[in-house]
């Protein structure tokens, strides 16, 4: 470990660094989205016109990835309540982590079709 | 064996009952110098707050994720229509409305933390969580009016 830092590494730290970056990156994404979405306030039009934006492919992807960092803060989330409420959380957390991993992983694997499905249809055919 | 037994005022320990080891004070303790200003257990309701909001969002999010990335067609149907006709029920006006409250407080709350943590100097923290709360009084606002005051014959 180097010298003059209080950072540990490991699951504690990098799952505590990877809610960080996924919270700020989820709250940005926000910001702009009730921006677009009160474009409704306008006219039909001019909704419809930034949401065609939504359905080109690489929008589409970065929608994948909004899935995936929103899934991977809630999941982290419901650990970290568990580490601060259940009295055996903290001795598990590590655990926990690993289990929050493999359910991401499944959830996103069984979310990749679903999100990504317009792309999908209009790059390769019906 | 005897070493387990040995009491800690041997001949090699530093500290007696004349020689107390030194009171190490609490991190963050409230001294005399604690602005009265801050004397209160704001953080202790922001983190009970972010726990609670938390799992109501877990629920709120993750559907609204899966009504409009996923089931229908994905991001295909989303339009004005679709918006329209979700909005005509005042039980997803509800939803809607308590997902963006729940979510800028939340958002906004972790944001706060982050700058705190990172932006060293008075003036910086200052004027970024200035930015921020004026964003988030912003949105969470124009957010409500949108919600209250759609119109689906707005042409």
């Amino acid at each position: 470990m180097p010298a003059g830092t209080l950072y540990r590494g490991r699951e504690g730290m990098w799952s505590w660094v990877a809610h960080r970056v996924t919270g700020v990156l989820i709250f940005f994404f926000l910001f702009v989205h009730v921006l677009d979405t009160a474009l409704v306030r306008v006219s039909p039009e001019a909704y419809d016109n930034v949401v065609a934006t939504y359905k080109t492919p690489i929008v589409n992807v970065m929608e994948y990835g909004l899935v995936a960092a929103i899934l991977f803060h809630a999941l982290n989330g419901l650990r970290v309540i568990a580490v601060d409420f259940w009295s055996k959380g903290p001795k598990y957390q590590k655990q926990m982590l690993w289990t929050v991993v493999g359910v991401w992983v499944v959830l996103m694997a069984g979310a990749f079709y679903p999100v990504l499905q317009h792309t999908l249809r209009t790059l390769f055919g019906s | 064996m005897s070493a387990e037994t040995t009491p800690v005022n041997d001949a090699t320990s530093l500290y007696d009952a004349d020689n107390p080891a030194p009171v190490i004070e609490a991190p963050r303790k409230r001294t005399g110098k604690t602005p009265k200003t801050t004397r209160t257990n704001f953080e202790l309701y922001g983190w009970l707050f972010m726990r609670l909001s938390g799992i109501v969002l877990v629920v709120l999010v993750l559907g609204h994720l899966l009504i409009q990335l996923m089931l229908d067609g994905g991001v295909s149907k989303i339009g004005f229509a679709f918006v329209a006709g979700r909005w005509a029920s005042p039980f997803w006006q509800a939803w809607d409305l308590i997902m963006l409250w729940l979510a800028m407080l939340h958002g906004a709350n972790g944001l706060r933390t982050v700058i705190n943590d990172y932006a060293q100097r008075d003036n910086t923290r200052f004027w970024l969580k200035m930015l921020l709360y004026t964003a988030t009084v912003f949105t969470v606002l124009l957010g409500t009016l949108v919600i209250f005051t759609f119109d689906p014959n707005i042409r």
